[in-house]
């Protein structure tokens, strides 16, 4: 499996890192066809520690998926952040996990943001896989543009 | 009449796509049976092992949540809808997941640690994962890394340079008999071995300095002081409130014990108690004062006590608390400490940012070079060797000791008179006028204070026994027991 970061997205998911850090911070993937067009930046109501955990009550799921359907796109996965850990699904992402999303996890080392990983569910529940994540090809930070003569 | 069930994106790939499912049943419990009956790939998704639904999925009946209404036992209606809407919930590794696992033997080990309930198998794997520094391997040393070693602090490290002597047994009890005359490192790692194969220990056979401190500390969670003496006890606050290491400080003298914990970063430090040292000799060691052998053990062990507390991050720790132990009197006091916030180390505006010269903080004369050979190296002190030969010579010497009565009893330099430090002032008239007199102790920090007291009531020809009696022993006469 892969999904692609449509423009924009990634840079995002790193700004909302960075934006809670220390704590994680979560969102919606929109789009449609392993490609994510947009994100929805939701609030982390988790009450058992914000810098560990993080947590999209029912309402704010609804509300992505609305989104989603008003976009005429589809609810792909969701995004969250790993702070000052690296960006590896944690046996409580397992244990949380849905099928079919894709989870993208960016970790963000003292406010920096660093690796970005995306992951799905094995249907048997056991583990998870890593899925390929590729980008749009614009400017980032550490794919830059080719240079001109 | 069926009822509609709404299915969330994710499980609609088991639903051949369709956001909605009509189903079957009176409860709300029936529709979800029906519903996996019909689609089986749901069954593991929305249910854990044990039968019940999992906590992040949300059963809606109409807009109430089931869990405010009868669960899977609420009576659904002809023309109500049930929705299954998820919460999306994870989340960085726990400092649990990440711990080391403790092994059949492990549980069985520490298992009184384990039923506790203030520690727990995760705290004991907290421990596992933790490593503590000890600074010497002596009285307090002794009682503290085998008590932490023997609880399961995984890594152990232990700084020491010295070798086992008999003088040691009273109270170091890490070594044994056997062990007079092997390094101390080796002798603890085989203690710490055999009591518990767990723990990694890691020796450093050096004399903790300004040029290795910083290294050596990073590696540890919590650093042991048992150093006894000043300039390495400031060497150790210095260092560990510049790596921002918790020290676990105690000391001890005769039958008082003091314990405390500095270096945090709400706490204070050593220098906020005791910012300068006092001036070199006026406070006598163990080896010169003596200590009661039990002592360190308590305090030894209430050092180890509050290493534990910090790395598991319970109870009270002495941070901002200084203990006071009198084993005579058998009494604690507590005195409150503050952060100073003009402490040159860990004040607002720190003016040590580096480790300096504490044996020049101290006062300490550095040792000249010369004195290993055992010439005389300046007029105002001789050395064991030279005093032999020029009584062996006949010369007319005047030989004063200054040590404590129950210290003459155990050895002398034959011929030598004593008169204690403390009583000099009233009787240094018994002195012989004219003679040339040797002054000499244990190991000579005595002596001098006797060789400036008699000068600064004239009498100027005296000469200090360069390392006591205990170098004499060594160099001249080693019948004698050495203490």
């Amino acid at each position: 499996m892969a999904l692609r970061l449509g423009d924009g997205v990634r840079e995002a998911i790193r700004a909302h890192g960075v934006e809670t850090y220390p704590n994680e911070c979560c969102g919606a993937l929109i789009g449609r066809d392993g490609v994510v067009t947009a994100t929805l930046a939701l609030a982390n109501m988790t009450e058992e520690g914000p810098r560990r955990r993080f947590l999209v009550r029912p309402q704010d799921y609804r509300e992505a998926e609305r989104r989603a359907s008003e976009l005429g796109a589809e609810l792909l996965g969701f995004y969250h952040s790993h702070p000052d850990h690296p960006a590896r699904p944690s046996q409580y992402d397992l244990d949380h996990a849905w099928p079919f999303f894709s989870y993208v996890i960016v970790s963000v080392k003292a406010g920096v943001p660093e690796g970005m990983t995306s992951w799905r569910l094995r249907e048997d529940r056991s583990a998870f896989d890593a899925e390929d994540l590729t980008y749009a090809q614009h400017h980032t930070d550490s794919h830059p543009a080719a240079p001109l003569h | 009449m069926p009822n509609t069930i709404q299915i969330p994106t994710p499980l609609r790939p088991f639903t051949d796509k369709k956001e909605a499912v009509e189903v079957n049943g009176a409860t709300v419990g029936e529709l979800l049976a029906d519903l996996t009956k019909r689609y089986d790939g749901l069954r593991r998704h929305l249910y854990a092992d044990d039968g019940r639904l999992r906590n992040f999925v949300n059963i809606y009946l109409n807009d109430e949540d089931i869990r405010y209404l009868q669960r899977e036992q609420t009576p659904v209606k002809p023309g109500d809808t049930l929705s299954i809407v998820p919460s999306v919930a994870g989340g960085a590794p726990t400092v649990a997941e990440e711990l080391p696992t403790l092994t059949q033997e492990e549980i069985k080990r520490y298992s009184r640690h384990l039923i506790m309930p203030e520690l727990g198998v995760d705290m004991q794997r907290r421990l596992k994962a933790s490593s503590v520094l000890c600074i010497g391997a002596g009285g307090l040393g002794s009682p503290a890394a085998m008590y932490l070693a023997a609880a399961g602090i995984g890594r152990m490290g232990i700084v020491d340079f010295d070798v086992v002597d008999y003088s040691n047994l009273q109270r170091q009890i890490i070594h044994t008999t056997n062990d007079v005359g092997v390094p101390k490192l080796e002798s603890a790692r085989n203690k710490i071995a055999a009591m518990n194969p767990h723990v990694e220990v890691v020796g450093y056979e050096t004399a903790l300095s300004s040029e290795n401190a910083l290294e050596l500390f990073r590696d540890y969670d919590v650093i042991l002081d048992g150093t006894d003496n000043f300039p390495t006890r400031y060497l150790v606050n210095d260092a560990c409130v510049l790596t921002g290491k918790p020290n676990a400080y105690g000391s001890i003298f005769r039958f008082e014990g003091q314990a405390s914990v500095f270096g945090t970063k709400e706490g204070p430090c050593y220098r906020c108690l005791y910012p300068e040292p006092p001036p070199p000799g006026l406070v006598p060691s163990c080896a010169e004062g003596g200590v009661l052998g039990v002592l360190p053990g308590i305090i030894g062990v209430i050092q180890a006590t509050e290493a534990i507390k910090v790395i598991l991050g319970i109870g009270e720790p002495l941070i901002g608390r200084f203990l006071i132990y009198d084993a005579l009197k058998m009494r604690f006091r507590e005195l409150k400490l503050r952060k100073d916030p003009d402490c040159p180390v860990c004040g607002t505006h720190p003016t040590v940012t580096t480790l300096i010269d504490y044996e020049q903080f101290c006062g300490i004369r550095p040792e000249p070079a010369a004195a290993q050979t055992g010439a005389a190296v300046n007029d105002w002190e001789i050395t064991p060797v030279e005093l032999k030969r020029r009584l062996d010579a006949g010369d007319d010497l005047f030989i004063l000791d200054v040590r404590e009565p129950n210290e003459y009893q155990i050895n002398r330099i034959p011929g030598s008179t004593l008169i204690p430090l403390g009583e000099l002032p009233r009787r240094y008239q018994e002195l012989p006028k004219g003679k040339e007199i040797i002054a000499q102790c244990k190991m000579g920090g005595r002596s001098a204070k006797a060789q400036d007291f008699l000068k600064s009531v004239g009498i100027t020809n005296v000469k200090n026994l360069r390392g006591g009696i205990l170098e004499w022993i060594d160099k001249v006469d080693p019948s004698q027991p050495k203490y």
